[in-house]
């Protein structure tokens, strides 16, 4: 049986369409990635899957019950660490997880040694009497994960579960999620916007875009999907001059239409993104090209084809440019180049 | 079903909540011991028009600062679900497996805790200043109304809390309605002088029949029967907690 089964879910928030129709299943024991910038509806899923929000449309089965139907069963069988902290400061970390305990109904026998357990697993045994309020960023989310762990949930919500961690603590947290995968059947449902945590973390990854589910597939299956290498060109001359360019990419080296796709970077320079077979070889041509164009080649780079190459050959932005300001110059400029 | 472990657990948490912090359990108590010490002192000795000539103004007053100091707690742990909202704990609450109706009654029986804790702590510097405590009867009575003026206001704080989408209009509703609730309900005057026009607002009060029901227990002066005036207040804090309770459930987590 499948731990989540999403078929056409929707939420819509007034005019604004949040979440729109999407379907996608979790196996049992596999840790699924839940991939997209800010504000593509990431987190307004969670809320539905977790129960929180009711969807406007669509059908969800998680852990074997049905959202909106069976909420009860639904919330008895999941464990959630929300995007910001859900814990209370004014108690101690040991006192948090014994609230979670009991408002799960484990047995008064249990809780101390799964207390105990969990805290052993994050490494907390040391602070687990100080309050909350007095904790670092990384210990609370690392409290937040144990507690969600606490009552053996099925399935494991996490949203952004390294949001504003520095480097250290978030490669401590991934060895967490790596090692609850080891435990056997817990299926793990992860948001993200770093691709390399969805790289690291995920057995399969779904890209999800102003709220569309645009791909799904393992990372190794969608950075193949783009096939060849990835040639990323810096560079710098008139868009009459780009589009010279484009023209004769398109014509010399057979390179498909959206396997081409130019760019203004957050620096406001111009970048030239081409996916091909042997790019090694294609460079020298691709460079004496511009420059009969009258283009000059800042910079270059070559290499296969990462998870943030999949996501903006499939939403045609750049996952790190938070915001509208930077899509919005970005769609601007592509607009104007296509004329 | 009523989960009483998550009533019990969620009680706990208020109940350690207030006890660790020192400065609500002073400040709590401040407000009222001044206007204890000051308008009874300051009044002492004067014929109030309408309070009847065996009760002093300091036995008068009395049960209106409990009154007081009760509105007061009970209102604040009511609205203290805006706090858990803005601190995201009520998340940790609302996707547990508990019913709404538990996690109301755990922020009731918390708010009445805090609220018996208060009024004793009161009661308690008031006999030291000479006031007659009276025996257990007499203080199981009183713990009633107590109770009772509780839950209501903590009814009415939730009512608030789930109109209110952050902590922003927290000092409004503590200016705008509790005061008025508490200037209206009698508790440093006989409402027998006010004008009659105010005076309906003061029989819309809940907390009229509960300072009207303490007087009527600690000294034997009311406008009421203290049964009459427990029923009533039982039938607003229903009301009240009822309403609170439904729109606490429509009201928007995330």
């Amino acid at each position: 049986m499948r731990a989540i089964n999403v078929s056409g879910l929707t939420k819509r928030f007034g005019r604004v369409t949040a979440v729109n129709r999407i379907s996608f299943y979790v196996e049992e024991g596999e840790v699924f990635g839940l991939l997209g910038p800010n504000g593509a509806g990431k987190t307004t899923t969670i809320n539905m899957l977790a129960t929180l929000i009711n969807p406007t449309s669509g059908h969800a089965e998680v852990a074997g019950a049905v959202i909106g139907r069976d909420n009860y069963k639904v919330r008895k069988r999941i464990g959630i660490v929300f995007q910001d902290p859900t814990l209370d400061n004014k108690l101690t970390g040991r006192e948090n997880l014994h609230l979670h305990a009991m408002l799960y109904g484990l047995k008064r026998g249990i809780i101390k040694e799964r207390i105990r357990k969990v805290l052993k697993l994050i490494e907390l045994e040391g602070k687990a009497d100080m309050l909350v309020g007095n904790y670092s960023g990384g210990m609370k989310r690392r409290l937040e994960i144990a507690r969600g762990l606490m009552h053996k949930p099925r399935v494991l919500f996490l949203d952004e579960p390294t949001l504003g961690l520095d480097a250290q603590t978030r490669r401590r947290i991934w060895e967490y999620i790596k090692s609850l995968k080891q435990e056997g059947m817990l299926s793990v449902i992860l948001t993200t916007h770093y691709m390399e945590e969805a790289d690291y973390l995920a057995d399969r990854v779904a890209i999800i875009d102003n709220g569309k589910i645009v791909a799904i597939d393992t990372p190794a299956n969608l950075k193949k999907s783009l096939g060849g290498d990835i040639i990323q060109l810096y560079i710098r001359g008139s868009e009459k001059s780009y589009r010279g360019l484009i023209h004769k990419i398109n014509d010399r080296i057979k390179v498909k239409k959206t396997d081409l796709r130019l760019a203004r970077t957050q620096r406001g320079e111009d970048e030239l993104l081409i996916t091909v077979e042997g790019g090694n070889d294609k460079v020298p041509l691709i460079i004496s090209m511009a420059e009969r164009e009258g283009i000059r080649v800042v910079s270059l780079d070559i290499h296969t084809p990462s998870l943030e190459d999949v996501f903006l050959h499939f939403t045609g932005r750049n996952i790190r440019e938070d915001g509208a300001d930077g899509y919005e110059r970005n769609r601007e400029f592509i607009k104007r180049m296509r004329r | 079903m009523i989960n009483l472990t998550a009533v019990y657990v969620l009680w706990l948490r208020e109940t350690k909540r207030f006890l660790r912090s020192k400065s609500r359990v002073v400040g709590s108590l401040a407000m009222p011991l001044m206007f204890l010490l000051f308008l009874g002192l300051g009044f002492r000795g004067m014929a109030v028009p309408g309070v009847s000539g065996g009760t002093g103004y300091l036995d008068f007053l009395l049960p209106g600062i409990l009154g007081m100091s009760v509105i007061f707690t009970s209102m604040i742990a009511g609205i203290s679900v805006l706090w858990d909202r803005e601190f995201g704990f009520l998340k940790e609450i609302m996707v547990a497996p508990v019913d709404r109706t538990s996690i109301i009654l755990g922020r009731i029986a918390g708010g009445c805790t805090t609220a018996i804790i208060q009024a004793a702590s009161i009661m308690v510097i008031a006999a030291f200043t000479g006031f007659h405590l009276g025996g257990v009867l007499s203080i199981i009575y009183e713990s009633a109304f107590i109770i009772a003026i509780a839950v209501a206001f903590i009814g009415l704080g939730l009512i608030f809390a789930s109109q209110m989408s952050d902590i922003q209009g927290f000092n409004l509703i503590i200016n705008l309605v509790i005061f008025p609730l508490f200037f209206l309900s009698g508790a440093l005057f006989p409402i027998s002088n006010l004008p009659g026009w105010l005076r309906v607002f003061s029989y819309l009060d809940p907390l009229t029949y509960g300072i009207d029901g303490l007087r009527g227990v600690m000294t034997n002066s009311s406008m009421m029967a203290a049964g009459a005036d427990m029923l009533v207040l039982i039938a607003f804090a229903a009301v009240i907690v009822v309403t609170g309770a439904y729109l606490f459930e429509k009201s928007n987590v995330v």
